[in-house]
C-alpha cells in the first residue's frame, strides 16, 4: 500500500472490490483508479491497437487508457473511466483488450508489426483480393482491435427522463462554477449546478494553498450549507452536461445509483433536457501531455493527475518521481509531493531560463528523450544540451499545459480560437447563444480569476435576464499566471504517442501530413487522432501543434476539428431512457380489450393498438381453424367485431358540406342527412390516400371514418386543409376515435340480435336501409349511433356508444344472441371477410396507387374540385392500366402469396415484362381455397385468363385464374337485404 | 428546439409534425388556364434553402394549429411564427 497523509477519504471504513478476480481495498471516496494506484497496481490496460502495456493516465473524465469492465453479466458496463468510477464495496472491474491475461498479452505481437500498422494501414495494407475485405480482412481487425466487449444481454436496469428549467445552468463545480451559482442562487433565481464529480470543489480537491485566508475544505463545506439552505439552486452532483442542443436546452446525465453496490436507488441513471435561460461554462481545463520517446508505459503520467491522487486521494503512484514540464506547473507537482515526503527524481524543464522554486534537482533546457520499463517506467533519458543522462524513477508527471474544456461552447459548429498569450484554444466567440464560460473554461487558470471570472459572468447572465446580483465575498486566492513555452514534442526517431487510446503516434501524424492529408479533418479520419471514448480529450490540441509544425504553419491557421456532443460518453440505454419493450411507445387498449382478454383472444399490434387477432376455441388446434370459423360465422349467422380503432373524425359547421366535398375525392355534398356515403380521399398528387365512410347525422354534422392505419395523417391532413387553405369556411373538426366504441354487428342474422337490443327503433329494410345512419338509443336509454355498413358484404351494422360502455355492450351482444351463435372475432376473419368481398385496404392502399388502378376512377367527380382530382387526370396516372382483380389458384390447394408478381403464362418473367403484384391473400373458407387480391396489367379484361405469381425469393411460381374482385355476392343482394 | 407557438408560448419542438416549405399554404386555383404546370410546381417543386426558411409545423401534440414557422435551417433560429390561419386568410384578402 503507498498511502499519503491527509486526503480526501474515509480511513474509517474500507471497502473490498476486485481487480481481475484479485481482492483489493480502498476506501470510501477513492476512485476505482485512485484505489488501485494505492495498492500499487501500475498495469490497467492494454493499447488499442498496438496492446502496449497501458497504466492510469490522468485523475479524470479525459481518461484514455485506464478503461475497464465494470461488473459481470447482463450489468457488465466496458469501457468504463477507472477514474471516474466510484468506489464501493463489491465492485468488480477487469481489464479489457488482453488475452489470455493482461500481463501476458498474446496480441502484443502486434506491437512488433507497428510498421506495418501505421496511420490508414487498412486502406493500404489489405487492398486485394477485393471479395477478402469483408469476409475476412475486416472482422479479423475488428477482432483484433477494439476495447471493452458488451454483456449481450438485455440490460436489466431502470433509466428515467427528466425535465428541468431554469434561469442559470452552471456546468462545473470547480472554483469559477461555485462562485457563478452563489451569485446567481442568492438571487432568488432558479439556478441548476451541475458537476460530473461526487464531490464539488473541481481542482480545489487536487491542489494545495488555493485560498489563503482560509482552510479549502471549510469554504467548499460551507457553500455546500448555504446551497443547501436554498430552494432555488439544485446542486446535481455526478450530472455531465454533454451536449448544447437548440434554444438554451441542454442534455445531461445523472449518475443516480452506478456508486451503490446494489444499485438500490430507483432508477440508475436519469436523463434531463435542461432548458436553461442562460448558461455558464465552467468545466475547467484539461492538462495536454508533451509527447515524447514510449511516453505510454505505465507510470508516465499527467502531473495534474499526479497531484490530484497525492493530495486528494493520499495515492502515490510511484515511490521516486520526475517531473517533465514546460510550465511553473510542473514545479508545484514537485513542491507538493516533497510536502507529503515523496522522493522527487527530477523537475526537467524545457525552458532553459526555468529555476527551481524548491529543494529539488532540476534540468532546465532539457527534454525527456526516451524511457525504459515493459511493464512500467523504470528509467527516463533525459538530454540537455550535450549531456545525455539516465535517471531512474517509477513515475514521470508530465505537464504541458492546460487545454480549456471548451467542448460545450463549440458544440454549434463555432470553432475554439487559439490565444497566443494563454497558448490555449479559448471558447468561441459564436458559440451558442445564452452560453458564456468562465475560469479555466475561459482560460483565466488562476484560483482568483476562476472564482472573480465565475462571478462576475453569473451577474452578467443573470442581468440579461434583468435580475440584479451582487457580488459576493470571495475568498483571497492564488493568483499564478503560467503559461506554457509552445512545446510540445521531443524531435525523435522513435515513436512518440500523441492520441493514447488510438495509438496515434507522432510519426502517425507525419505520415499523414507527407500523404497529403492537410486538413485537419483529414488528419482526424486518416490517423484516428481525437476518435474512440476520450475523443483525445488529451491528444487533440498536441496533434493540431505538431501538424502546424509540419506544415510550416501556426495553430490558428491549422485549426480544430468540431466538438459534437457527447462530452463525454453516454449510455444508449439511458438515452432510450427506459422507453423499451412495451414502454417503446405508448400502447392502445380497445373498449373491450379487457373482455376479449377473457375470451382468450390472440392480440395484434395494429400501430399504437392493440387488437383482438382471433379468438381461438377449446379443441382448435391451429390459428387457421379458428379464422375459418369466425369468417363461416359471419356468413351464416352473426359475429361482432371491436372496429374502434378506426379514425372517427366529427365535422361540423354550416359548411361541413362544402368542405368534405373537397376533401373527398366523390361528391358528399348531395348526402341526405340520415345516410353514409363510402369516401375517397386523393393525395393532392393524385394518387389514393385513404378511405373510409361519411355519415351525415344533420346539415352540418358529418361522422368521417378512416382507417386505423391512417387515422393520424388523415386528421392532420384534414387540420391542414381546414387551417392553411380554406380558413374561410366555417367548419370544426375534432378526433373522437378514443370517445366511442364501435362495433360491428354482420351476418346474415345482425338484424335479429340488433332487434333484441334497440330502444323501439325500427330497422326494417325500408325504414333502416343500406347506407343508413341514426342516433338512437339502445340497452334501455343508452345513447348510440348506427350505421348500416359493410365491410364483410353481409347485412350488417356498426353501433357506436360511449366508450366506457363498450365492454358492457360486447357482453350484452354475447349474451343475446347466444342462441343465434353469435360469435365474436379479429382482425384476421375480417381480413378474410373483406377480401372474399373484394374490398381495398391499407396493402392496397399503399400510397402508390391511382384511383383507376382500384376501379374508382368514376368516383372522382369532375363536377367539383378536390385535392387531387386535377393531378389525378394528368398523363402517367390517366394511362396507368393496371387494375385490382380477384386472383384464384388453378391448383385449389396452391398457396396465394402477397408480394409475388404477376407475369402472362408462359412469359418470361424480368422487370420489363412484370404484369403487377399480389396486395393481399387469405384462405377463404367460403371459396374453399386460398383467393388473392392483385393489381394487374389491363386486368379488367383478362378476367378468366391464367397468369403465373413468380416469388422468387423462395423460387415459388403458381398458376392463378383472373377472377372478378367479389368473391362473394358479387349482385350485393345481401348486404341489402 | 422550442417553437415559440403564437397562442401557447414555447413549446418542444417533439410535439409538432413537420412538413417543409410553407408554400403548400398556397394551393393554385385549379380553373386556372395553366392549373395543371402550377399544380405540377406546388406538388413537386419546393425550396429548401440553407438559411431562412418559412415552413409549416402542426402542433399534433398539442392545440392541432397549424403554425407558419420562420426558421434559419443553419442555425435553427426562430424569425417568426405565425398561425397558418392568419397567413391563409390574409392571402384571401389580398387576393
Amino acid at each position: 500500500m503507498t498511502r499519503l497523509d491527509g486526503g480526501l477519504i474515509d480511513r474509517s471504513k474500507t471497502l473490498d472490490f476486485s481487480f481481475d478476480g484479485k481482492p483489493f481495498r480502498g476506501h470510501p471516496g477513492d476512485t476505482l483508479a485512485s484505489a488501485l494506484l494505492a495498492s500499487d497496481v501500475r498495469l490497467v490496460g492494454r493499447s488499442f491497437k498496438y496492446h502496449r502495456p497501458r497504466g492510469v493516465y490522468s485523475a479524470g473524465s479525459e481518461e484514455p487508457n485506464a478503461l475497464v469492465e465494470l461488473g459481470a453479466g447482463a450489468r457488465k458496463q466496458p469501457n468504463s473511466r477507472a477514474t471516474t468510477v466510484e468506489l464501493f464495496a463489491g465492485l468488480e472491474a477487469a481489464s479489457q483488450n488482453r488475452w489470455p491475461s493482461l500481463r501476458f498479452d498474446a496480441m502484443a505481437v502486434n506491437d512488433l508489426l507497428a510498421p506495418f500498422l501505421t496511420a490508414g494501414f487498412y486502406y493500404k495494407t489489405f487492398m486485394w483480393p477485393a471479395a477478402f475485405w469483408e469476409k475476412l480482412y475486416e472482422p479479423a481487425i475488428r477482432r483484433a482491435a477494439g476495447l471493452g466487449r458488451l454483456s449481450m444481454l438485455p440490460d436489466p436496469d431502470r433509466y428515467e427522463k427528466g425535465y428541468l428549467h431554469c434561469d442559470l445552468l452552471v456546468v462545473g463545480g470547480g472554483p469559477s462554477g461555485l462562485s457563478a451559482a452563489l451569485a446567481a442562487a442568492r438571487t432568488g433565481a432558479k439556478v441548476i449546478l451541475a458537476d460530473e464529480d461526487f464531490r464539488l470543489g473541481g481542482r480545489l480537491l487536487a491542489e494545495t494553498a488555493c485560498l489563503r485566508d482560509v482552510g479549502t475544505l471549510d469554504w467548499i463545506s460551507n457553500l455546500e450549507n448555504e446551497f443547501e439552505s436554498l430552494p432555488n439552486l439544485r446542486v446535481m452532483r455526478r450530472t455531465t452536461v454533454f451536449g448544447v442542443f437548440d434554444h438554451g436546452i441542454y442534455g445531461a446525465v445523472e449518475r443516480v445509483s452506478d456508486h451503490m453496490p446494489a444499485r438500490e436507488g430507483p432508477v440508475r441513471q436519469a436523463l434531463w433536457q435542461i432548458s436553461a435561460k442562460q448558461a455558464i461554462l465552467a468545466a475547467g481545463a484539461t492538462e495536454r501531455p508533451i509527447a515524447f520517446a514510449d511516453n505510454d508505459r505505465p507510470g508516465i503520467m499527467l502531473g495534474g493527475a499526479v497531484r490530484a491522487y497525492a493530495n486528494r486521494w493520499a495515492a502515490c503512484p510511484g515511490k521516486r518521481i520526475a517531473v517533465f514540464t514546460n510550465n511553473d506547473d510542473g514545479h508545484r507537482t514537485a513542491l507538493d509531493l516533497i510536502a507529503k515526503g515523496v522522493d522527487i527524481a527530477a523537475v526537467v524543464d524545457v525552458r532553459p531560463e526555468a529555476a527551481a522554486l524548491g529543494d529539488y534537482r532540476l534540468v532546465a533546457g532539457g527534454v525527456v528523450s526516451g524511457t525504459r520499463g515493459r511493464m512500467g517506467l523504470s528509467a527516463i533519458e533525459v538530454v540537455s544540451g550535450s549531456r545525455k543522462e539516465r535517471i531512474e524513477c517509477d513515475v514521470l508527471a508530465v505537464s504541458g499545459g492546460w487545454n480549456p474544456n471548451v467542448h460545450l461552447a463549440s458544440n454549434h459548429r463555432g470553432r475554439p480560437a487559439w490565444d497566443e498569450a494563454v497558448q490555449a484554444f479559448l471558447p468561441p466567440l459564436d458559440g451558442p447563444a445564452g452560453l458564456t464560460a468562465a475560469g479555466a473554461a475561459s482560460g483565466r487558470f488562476s484560483t482568483s480569476d476562476a472564482l472573480l471570472s465565475g462571478a462576475r459572468t453569473a451577474l452578467g447572465a443573470l442581468d440579461s435576464l434583468g435580475i440584479r446580483a451582487a457580488m459576493p465575498d470571495l475568498p483571497d486566492a492564488e493568483g499564478r499566471r503560467s503559461v506554457p513555452a509552445p512545446f510540445f514534442h521531443v524531435p525523435g526517431k522513435r515513436r512518440a504517442w500523441v492520441d493514447f487510446q488510438n495509438d496515434v503516434t507522432v510519426k502517425d501524424i507525419k505520415l499523414a501530413h507527407s500523404e497529403n492529408m492537410r486538413s485537419v479533418e483529414h488528419l482526424k479520419r486518416y490517423t484516428t487522432l481525437g476518435m474512440a471514448t476520450d475523443q483525445g480529450r488529451t491528444a487533440n490540441v498536441t496533434g493540431l501543434a505538431i501538424m502546424a509544425e509540419l506544415g510550416g504553419q501556426s495553430i490558428p491557421e491549422t485549426g480544430t476539428t468540431i466538438f459534437r456532443p457527447p462530452y463525454t460518453p453516454v449510455n444508449l440505454s439511458v438515452l432510450g431512457g427506459g422507453d423499451t419493450g412495451e414502454h417503446f411507445r405508448p400502447r392502445r387498449l380497445t373498449p373491450t380489450h379487457r373482455w376479449a382478454r377473457e375470451q382468450g383472444a390472440v392480440f395484434i399490434e395494429a400501430g399504437q393498438w392493440m387488437r383482438a387477432q382471433y379468438f381461438p376455441q377449446p379443441g382448435e388446434s391451429h390459428w387457421r381453424e379458428t379464422v375459418d370459423r369466425e369468417a363461416r360465422a359471419v356468413r351464416r349467422s352473426v359475429g361482432i367485431c371491436d372496429v374502434t380503432t378506426l379514425g372517427k373524425i366529427d365535422v361540423q359547421g354550416s359548411d361541413a358540406g362544402e368542405y368534405l366535398n373537397r376533401i373527398y375525392a366523390n361528391m358528399i355534398q348531395t348526402l341526405k342527412p340520415g345516410r353514409v356515403r363510402y369516401g375517397l380521399m386523393l393525395r393532392e398528387d393524385g394518387f389514393a390516400f385513404d378511405d373510409g365512410t361519411c355519415a351525415r347525422l344533420s346539415d352540418d354534422h358529418f361522422i368521417v371514418t378512416t382507417t386505423t392505419a391512417n387515422a393520424g395523417t388523415v386528421y392532420r391532413h384534414m387540420e391542414f386543409a381546414r387551417q392553411c387553405l380554406w380558413p374561410e369556411l366555417d367548419v370544426q373538426l375534432i378526433s373522437t376515435t378514443d370517445a366511442w366504441a364501435q362495433i360491428t354487428i354482420a351476418g346474415p342474422n345482425s338484424r335479429e340480435l340488433l332487434t333484441r337490443l334497440v330502444d323501439g327503433f325500427d330497422l326494417s329494410n325500408e325504414a333502416f336501409p343500406f347506407m343508413a345512419c341514426s342516433e338512437l338509443s339502445v340497452c334501455g336509454g343508452l345513447r348510440a349511433r348506427l350505421f348500416r355498413i359493410s365491410f364483410s358484404g353481409e347485412l350488417a351494422y356498426e353501433l357506436a356508444v360511449p366508450a366506457r360502455y363498450g365492454r358492457a355492450l360486447m357482453a350484452r351482444l354475447m349474451e343475446a344472441g347466444q342462441d343465434l351463435g353469435v360469435t365474436p372475432y379479429g382482425t384476421e376473419a375480417l381480413g378474410v371477410l373483406r377480401i372474399e368481398k373484394g374490398h381495398a385496404a391499407g396493402a392496397e392502399f399503399n400510397g402508390q396507387t391511382s384511383p383507376a388502378m382500384l376501379g374508382m376512377d368514376k368516383l372522382v367527380s369532375v363536377k367539383k374540385d378536390s385535392i387531387g382530382a386535377l393531378m389525378s387526370r394528368r398523363a402517367g396516372l390517366a394511362d396507368e392500366r393496371r387494375r385490382l382483380v380477384g386472383l384464384q389458384p388453378v391448383d385449389p390447394a396452391a398457396s396465394v402469396i402477397p408480394g409475388a408478381h404477376l407475369f402472362g403464362a408462359g412469359r418470361e418473367q424480368t422487370l420489363a415484362t412484370d404484369e403487377g403484384w399480389i396486395t393481399s391473400a387469405c384462405y377463404s373458407p367460403h371459396v374453399g381455397s386460398m383467393i388473392g387480391l392483385g393489381f394487374l396489367e389491363n386486368g379488367d379484361a383478362r378476367l378468366g385468363e391464367a397468369v403465373v405469381a413468380a416469388n422468387p425469393l423462395e423460387g415459388q411460381t403458381v398458376s392463378l385464374k383472373v377472377v372478378p374482385i367479389h368473391f362473394v355476392d358479387p349482385e350485393g343482394g345481401r348486404l341489402r337485404g | 428546439m422550442l417553437i415559440p407557438h403564437p397562442l401557447l408560448g414555447p413549446r418542444d419542438a417533439r410535439e409538432f409534425t413537420v412538413m417543409g416549405d410553407a408554400g403548400m399554404i398556397d394551393r393554385p386555383d385549379p380553373a386556372a388556364p395553366d392549373a395543371a404546370d402550377r399544380f405540377y410546381e406546388y406538388v413537386y417543386l419546393r425550396d429548401n434553402p440553407a438559411g431562412v426558411h418559412r415552413e409549416l409545423w402542426f402542433h399534433e401534440y398539442g392545440d392541432r394549429s397549424w403554425l407558419v414557422v420562420t426558421r434559419n435551417t443553419l442555425t435553427h433560429e426562430i424569425v417568426a411564427v405565425e398561425l397558418a390561419s392568419d397567413v391563409s386568410a390574409k392571402r384571401e384578402k389580398s387576393r
